[in-house]
Parts: C-alpha cells; structure tokens; sequence
C-alpha cells in the first residue's frame, strides 16, 4: 500500500473482479460460484493464519464442519432463520478455535501443525459418535428458509447474492484485519519473533488472537456452506478438508490477498469437471500439492506481485522515477 | 482380587493389548523421530509406508502365493525401494527451506499413495490369515494370551530395542548422530552425507513397512489404516519430543498402555484418551518430555 500506482492497479482489478461477480450467475451455474465463495472464504481463513502469522494449521476443517453442524442443526431441528442460524454456527465455531488454539499456540513450527492436527481429530471422532450429527449419513436437507426475514434462499439468484455479499464483507473483514496495527504486529512477529517480543508484543497473544480470528472466518464459511448447499456432513470435519484449504491456499499463493480465492476456483473446477475419475482426482490434486511445494511455493497470484514488480522496476529505472525507487529501496 | 472394582485378569488382559498398539505406535514414532534428526523433516507419509507395508504383505501372498515370513523381509525392502525413489525425486529440493514444506510435500505423497491404493482396491479391508505357527494362544501365568500378539510384541521390543543399540552404541550409528549434528564436518571424513540421508529416509520407512507387516494379520488391511494411525503417533510425538530415540520408543508403549487401561474403565474415551494426554502435556510444560 505505500506504491500509489500499485494501489490504483489493486483498486481496478478488485472492481473488475467485483463486476464479474455480480455478471457471474448469469453465464455460469450459481452453486459452482457459490462453492468458490465458500472455499475461497475458507481459504482466506487459513491464509491470515499461515500467511500472515506463519502458523501451518492443519485442522481448519474442525471449525468449518462444527460451524456446518451448529448452523445446520439449528435452523433444521430448531428451526431457526438462516441468519441467527449462521451466527451459532460462528460462535461455536470460534469457542472451538479458542480451545484448539489455546493448546496449539504452545508450540512452533511442525508440533503446532501436528497439534493441530490431532486435535481436529478428536473433534471428528466426537461428530462420527454423535447421533445429532447423523453419522455416516451426515445432516442432510437443511431447508434454506428467509435469510433478515427479507431474502428468500430458496430463489437460487437471492441465494446467490447473499452468498456474494457475506463473502465481499468477510473478505473486506480479512482486509481491515491485515492492515490495522494488529495485521501489521502479526507480520512481524512472523518475520521475526525475537525482535517483536523487543518491542513489546507478546507472541503467544498473537498467536491466540490471530487463531481465533481465522477460526471465526472458516467457521463462517462452513455456515456459509451448509445454508448454501443445504447439508453437513463428516467430510467438511475430515482431515481431507484441512488438507484441501491448504492447498487452495498454496496454488493461489501464501501470503497474498485474492490468491487462496483464486485456489479454491482451480480446485473447484477441477472436483467439479473431473469428478468423473472419482477417487482418481485425489490423486491429481496430490500432484499439483507436491508441484506447488517443490516448484511453485508463490503460488499463481504470489508469482504474479513478482512479475508486477519486476516491471516496475524496469519502468522506474528507466524513467529514474525517485518516489517507486526509494519505495523499492525500503521494501527490498 | 478386584482393582477399582475391575477383575485382576481382565485389566491385565487389556494392559497387555494396550502394550500391543503401543509396540505400533513405538515403532512407528522411532521412525518418524530417525528421519526428523536426519532429514529435518516430519513425513507425513509415514503412516503411509506402514500401509504400504501391509498392504504389499497382502498383495504378495494374494497374487504371488508368497508367505507371511518371506514378507516380513520383501515388504520392507520394497518400502524401502520406494522410500529411496522419493527421498531422491522429491524431497532432497526442500532441505535448504522451511521443515513446514516437508510437511506440506509429504502431506501430498499422503493424498497420492492413498488415492493410488483408494482407486484399486477401494476402502473395504482385506482379510490376511495369521501364520500357522503363531496361531493358537500361549499362557503367559496370569493369563492366556494369543501368540500372535505376544509375537508382535517380543518383534517390535527387538526392533525398537536393535535400533536404539544401532544408533547409540554402534560406529556406524555414531557417524549418523555426527552427520545429525555437523553434516559439512562429517563430509570432509569422507563421508557421503547426502546417500546417508537418503538410506536413512529408507530405513525410517521401511521400519514402517515392517510394523504394517505386523499389522497385516491383526487389523483390516486397508488403504486408510496408515492415516488412521498415524494420527495417534502425531500425538504420542508431540508428548515425547522428536528429539529422542529412547523417549519416543518409550512414550510408544506407556501411551498404548494407557489406551488400553481406559478401554476398561471408560471405554468411550479410550479412542481419545492419547489426545487428552497430549493436551494435559501441553498445558503442563512448554516443550516435549524427552525433547529438546
């Protein structure tokens, strides 16, 4: 956000996007975009956790698929409106995150992700024992009922703009979070924990907060996702889930801000158009995982900021433009 | 003689199959623990070679007509093999980056093996006969015990017990602990560090192998066994510490141990009850028992 030129650039491709947003439902199948928004929401949980505050969850599915239960439990069986229905969901979604990060933050690296890990586990064992969870069956017709008591779900465009609008405020959320003080500590405590801890942050408060943040996000998309597709199921808790996220995150790039939504739109048009090979495509998405960590650690919109950036350079080398190369100075 | 109103017989009985789990999880955590000091790296996909192992010990005697003791030696090896191909392919690019990658590449092996075995033989569990000569049951005094367990049991304190000697008290293990610690100095010796890495990736994954082999006769051969599993040893090692041979191998046994006294008093939770150690743990002390 220092380089004027680069947040004018930022501004028209969030319009653009934005635009093709609104266009999207009339040339595309609602629900494919639909489960963009849900994933890509999901992914951007998990990316302010391990791209901005470095820490690798691997249990992000637990709160996404508590949040799914919670929010499909009570709009079926108490029966309440999509709205009160999907704030339960974020409540117990992030008390879980509280819990799990608690015990998590207490340690680093690798312990923190098997951590993580483990637990989501648990959390998995407890929904396959419990009978509200319907088991193996899962919690199947959620009806989608009035969302403010204005907006019918049930007419798929409503549902649709809905969806788009919970995904604009959320991302917006993510935003204001990465760029308010709080955002800019995370940072650099990741960059650097002993020099953050000089300066009078507390890491593990930190750590906490920005856990309980990014547990709330994907809590919200996994009550985003039962409402929008109307079922919760064990897979949304499974590990496969948590693993899915961080690959969405790793192909659109860690670190950046539309990339995780970028990854979760390669992965949900791959599950959709492949879905013929069934089991077949786990083997696929295993490949592009394994490219993505070997080759391709910036991901798509990662590599893009570099090529951007190089540009810039040539441009303002070329014209000795003293403003971008004294930013470039204090950025390298 | 009742022990909180448990029958004696009964809660030995489930203390020694608890030490039966725990001898898996023993060996499976000493072989995470090898290749984390060796490589840097947690291998997501251990849990994998160990249903590689098992499954290959299937497939051997299924299509081959091969016996359960020739596979106790085949299945290793071609885990081994296999292990040796991935360590040069792929995971040798990530040594200079994060561990986090390795856990992130790995991670994907998971999704490729899995899905690979997934796509042909689905997730029904196969059936693997145990040998004849470990059929039957064996009295050990207070009470009778199937052979085979007791069988798995004497093999993984064996093994557990011929690694730590390897490790500890052999040249050869002293050069690896020496590599661990200075890899550039140990080169100038002449040594060639980067193949010790590659066998020691081997090892590590073949010793999964060989507990899937163990495995093979007394849980449902299936493509996800490893995963399940391996979950539970994730837990048994963020107890332990990756740090320790000795710690994880013990941490191994007293965690089964103590799955096992659960399943008689709370059966419930005895599927849980390593997690909640974990979690205890981790609310007590801020870096592992036997860690660093």
């Amino acid at each position: 956000m220092i380089l004027p030129e680069k947040s004018r650039a930022t501004l028209y491709l969030y319009a653009a996007l934005f635009l093709l947003g609104v266009l999207a439902p009339f040339v595309v199948y609602p629900m494919f975009v639909m489960k963009i928004y849900v994933y890509g929401l999901f992914a951007v949980a998990f990316n302010l956790l391990f791209g901005f505050a470095g820490l690798l969850s691997f249990g992000h599915g637990a709160f996404f698929g508590t949040a799914a239960y919670a929010t499909g439990h009570a709009i079926k069986v108490w029966g309440l409106t999509p709205d009160v229905g999907i704030l339960f969901g974020v409540l117990l979604g992030t008390g879980l995150a509280g819990v799990v990060g608690a015990f998590a933050i207490q340690r680093a690296g690798i312990y923190f992700a098997m951590i993580t890990f483990a637990l989501a586990e648990v959390v998995h064992f407890i929904a396959m024992k419990m009978p509200l969870t319907g088991g193996e069956n899962g919690l199947t017709q959620v009806r989608r009922g009035m969302f403010l008591g204005v907006f019918d779900l049930s007419v798929p465009l409503v549902m649709y703009f809905v969806c788009f609008g919970i995904f604009i405020l959320a991302f917006l959320f993510f935003l204001r979070i990465i760029h308010s003080p709080f955002g800019l500590a995370l940072r650099a405590m990741k960059d650097g924990e002993d020099r953050a801890i000089s300066l009078g942050y507390s890491p593990p408060r930190l750590k906490f907060q920005a856990f309980i943040l990014s547990g709330m996000l994907a809590a919200l998309a996994g009550s985003l996702k039962v409402v929008v597709f109307e079922f919760a199921s064990l897979s949304d808790v499974h590990w496969m889930t948590s693993g899915h996220v961080i690959l969405m995150t790793l192909l659109g790039g860690v670190g950046t801000y539309i990339g995780p939504v970028f990854g979760s739109l390669v992965v949900t048009f791959l599950e959709d158009y492949l879905s013929f090979l069934g089991q077949w495509v786990t083997i696929i998405t295993g490949c592009i995982f394994i490219v993505c960590v070997i080759g391709f650690r910036r991901g798509v919109c990662g590599e893009i900021n570099v090529l951007y950036d190089k540009l810039r350079r040539g441009r303002a080398a070329r014209q000795g433009d003293p403003d971008t190369t004294r930013a470039e100075q204090a950025g390298e | 003689m009742e022990i909180f109103g448990v029958p004696l017989n009964l809660l030995l009985s489930q203390v020694m199959l608890g030490l039966i789990n725990g001898s898996f999880y023993a060996m499976l955590s000493l072989g995470l623990c090898i290749i984390f000091g060796m490589l840097d790296i947690v291998n997501f996909a251990h849990g994998a070679m160990y249903m590689m192992g098992a499954f290959f010990t299937w497939m051997l005697g299924h299509y081959l007509g091969i016996g359960y003791w020739p596979s106790l030696i085949l299945a290793p090896l071609l885990v081994g093999v296999i292990a040796i191909v991935i360590e040069r392919v792929l995971v040798r690019h990530l040594y200079d980056l994060h561990h986090i990658y390795g856990l992130l590449l790995t991670f994907g092996l998971v999704l490729v093996i899995v899905g690979i075995f997934r796509g042909f033989y689905s997730v029904s569990g196969k059936p693997y006969p145990i040998p004849e000569a470990l059929t039957g049951v064996t009295n050990i005094g207070f009470m009778y015990m199937p052979t085979y367990r007791l069988w798995v049991l004497g093999a993984s304190i064996v093994v557990c017990f011929g690694t730590w000697l390897l490790i500890e008290r052999t040249r050869l293990g002293a050069t690896l602990r020496a590599a661990i610690e200075r890899p550039d100095l140990v080169a100038t010796f002449g040594i060639n560090v980067p193949r010790m890495i590659t066998l020691t990736f081997a090892f590590g994954s073949a010793l999964a192998a060989l507990s899937g082999v163990l495995a093979a006769p007394i849980y449902p051969v299936n493509p996800l066994m490893g995963e399940s599993i391996i979950v539970v040893v994730f837990a048994v090692v963020v107890i332990g510490g990756l740090g320790s041979i000795i710690g994880s191998i013990i941490g191994g046994f007293v965690l089964g141990t103590l799955e096992g006294l659960t399943k008689v008093y709370y059966p419930e939770a005895s599927h849980i009850s390593i997690f909640i150690v974990m979690m205890i743990v981790l609310l007590v002390t801020r870096s592992g028992i036997a860690g660093k």
